[in-house]
């Protein structure tokens, strides 16, 4: 964290949960531990511990950043398969998920392997999760489970994992400067949750989709995700955009931050549950606090890759030591 | 210290929340549990606040845990698992209800699995006399449910490798010892269903549908 405009980030979002923590404080104080306020009080602890964890993971470096987000996929890909009804039949199919593909699609993008990372999971996963599961010999339901596997490497790995990629965007005259980039993403996506959440307590009348989610409301949507457009407008020194264009950027990760929660959370009544899980006390599961993530990664990653017209492909084609071990192959 | 390191990985592995610390009552335990997985009486066991958990032996097959060095280590020094020979106990050439009546007898808490068996399917099979002989025999001792959830998908009757899910232990009241004129097999009936009434149709009953 040798940038001095990270540090400004970081000492921005350490002002706001101040603050947060501040009235939550007050509010308590004046009146009483209501279980409204003992749930906003749990998330803004929790909050101080999620921040406190993200940034460490920026300031540990590349590794520090992958390692985190391997570990939040796993967690993420826990609770999916967890509420996702798996039969016996899959028990092998996921060992292999778990323990070698996940970790080895974090190994080509943390290299970085630009091509096996973009291939490795909807190609060679995505045709070795069915043949694992037919040679199971369990042909029960078998299109909806290799889907529902698939569907939660898609998202749980494949899609978060562009998170962390944004580390390795070539930007000219942005060089070195990339963590900042993935801050930008991270925070104005969960401003944005939480904005939403804030004024559509306040405001919301008309839910956007009542049967998904109760709390996603019009009003919510379009006073929450103005003023994080605001916010994400007012960081434009931190990112490679113009103000013009952060403002486009951050109404676009507002969009894919609430169509990703919005989906996720149709997911979820799917499987018949109400939170993914127990890990983030206040917040549900590590799921609930990603789900406006996953599609925000990937369409950020690649519209802002287009936009610099950068070419990862070429950049990151294949790491140093496989080029070196061509050229000894072929002599050359 | 290997006792509480292991129950700390095996709560970090399944997902299962320590239970809370509570005052002691000075009486003695036998927590009864659906059965579908190796983890299971690790799952209790590690579930258990750490003064609770030294004074509990889990009941086992000693065909399985003396089987190779580290098993029999497992098994008599971290669990210190009352050991039943299946088929001695079958044979009826050692008395495995004894065993059990002296651990508890010592002052342990125990882990047992009326089943009887791991279930292949995850369904609850009827249950075997030997909770009802511990229940007259001992009736000071309380007989706590614990319906496991999901640990049949963590590691599976068979499997080697388990799978990093979120497992569950919900512990229910302890249930009433059986009554005066209570037939053994009234009382089977009532502790098993406590237990199906415990999972909240999470159980699928072999036996009845839909209970």
């Amino acid at each position: 964290m040798k940038d001095p405009e990270l540090l400004y980030l970081v000492g921005g979002v350490v002002a706001v949960l101040l603050l947060a923590t501040l009235i939550t404080r007050l509010l308590i104080h004046k009146g009483g531990e209501t279980p409204v306020l003992v749930n906003l009080r749990q998330r803004v602890n929790a909050w101080w511990w999620m921040m406190l964890v993200f940034s460490l993971s920026l300031a540990l470096g590349r590794g520090g950043v992958f390692g985190f987000y391997a570990i939040l996929s796993f967690l993420a890909l826990r609770e999916f398969i967890t509420l996702a009804p798996t039969p016996r039949g899959d028990h092998r199919t996921l060992t292999w998920v778990f323990f070698l593909i996940l970790p080895v699609h974090y190994l080509f993008a943390w290299a970085p392997w630009y091509g096996m990372f973009l291939i490795w999971i909807p190609v060679y996963a995505f045709v070795f999760i069915p043949i694992r599961s037919a040679l199971a010999g369990d042909t029960d339901r078998f299109l909806e489970r290799t889907s529902r596997i698939q569907w939660g490497v898609l998202t749980c790995v494949y899609f978060l994992s562009h998170l962390p990629m944004l580390l390795y965007l070539p930007i000219r005259g942005y060089e070195g400067q990339n963590a900042k980039l993935l801050f930008f993403v991270v925070l104005v996506t969960q401003i944005s949750d939480v904005m939403q959440y804030v004024f559509g307590k306040m405001f919301g009348k008309h839910p956007v989709a009542p049967k998904v989610s109760p709390s996603k409301t019009r009003e919510g949507l379009l006073f929450g995700g103005a003023a994080a457009t605001l916010i994400g407008t007012g960081l434009w020194w931190a990112t490679p955009f113009s103000p013009p264009v952060a403002a486009l950027m951050s109404a676009l990760l507002v969009m894919a931050g609430f169509f990703g929660g919005l989906v996720m959370s149709a997911v979820k009544r799917s499987l018949g549950a109400k939170d993914w899980g127990r890990g983030i006390p206040g917040h549900g599961g590590v799921l609930d606090r990603l789900d406006s993530l996953l599609f925000a990664g990937p369409l950020f990653f690649h519209i802002t890759g287009y936009y610099f017209g950068t070419h990862m492909a070429a950049s990151h084609a294949q790491p140093e030591w496989m080029k070196a071990a061509l050229r000894l192959w072929m002599g050359d | 210290m290997t006792g509480t390191a292991l129950a700390f990985l095996v709560r970090l592995a399944t997902g299962v929340r320590l239970l809370p610390e509570v005052p002691e009552d000075g009486k003695r335990r036998v927590y009864y549990a659906n059965h579908s997985s190796h983890l299971d009486f690790m799952v209790i066991w590690a579930a258990l606040p750490a003064r609770r958990r030294t004074r509990t032996r889990p009941v086992a097959a000693a065909e399985y845990w003396e089987k190779g060095p580290l098993r029999r280590w497992l098994a008599g020094r971290v669990f210190r698992a009352v050991l039943i020979p299946r088929e001695l106990a079958r044979m009826r050439a050692e008395d495995p209800l004894g065993k059990m009546l002296a651990a508890l007898d010592e002052g342990a808490d125990l882990i047992v699995f009326p089943e009887g068996t791991r279930s292949e399917s995850g369904e609850l099979a009827a249950f075997k006399p030997g909770l009802h002989h511990l229940a007259t025999k001992r009736p000071d001792a309380e007989l706590v449910p614990v319906f496991l959830e999901n640990l049949s998908r963590i590691l599976p009757k068979g499997e080697l490798l388990p799978l990093p899910l979120m497992g569950q232990a919900v512990f229910g009241d302890p249930l009433p010892g059986p009554a005066g004129d209570e037939s053994r097999s009234d009382f089977l009936t009532r502790a098993r269903e406590q237990l199906i009434t415990l999972s909240h149709g999470h159980l699928p009953s072999a036996l009845h549908e839909g209970s």
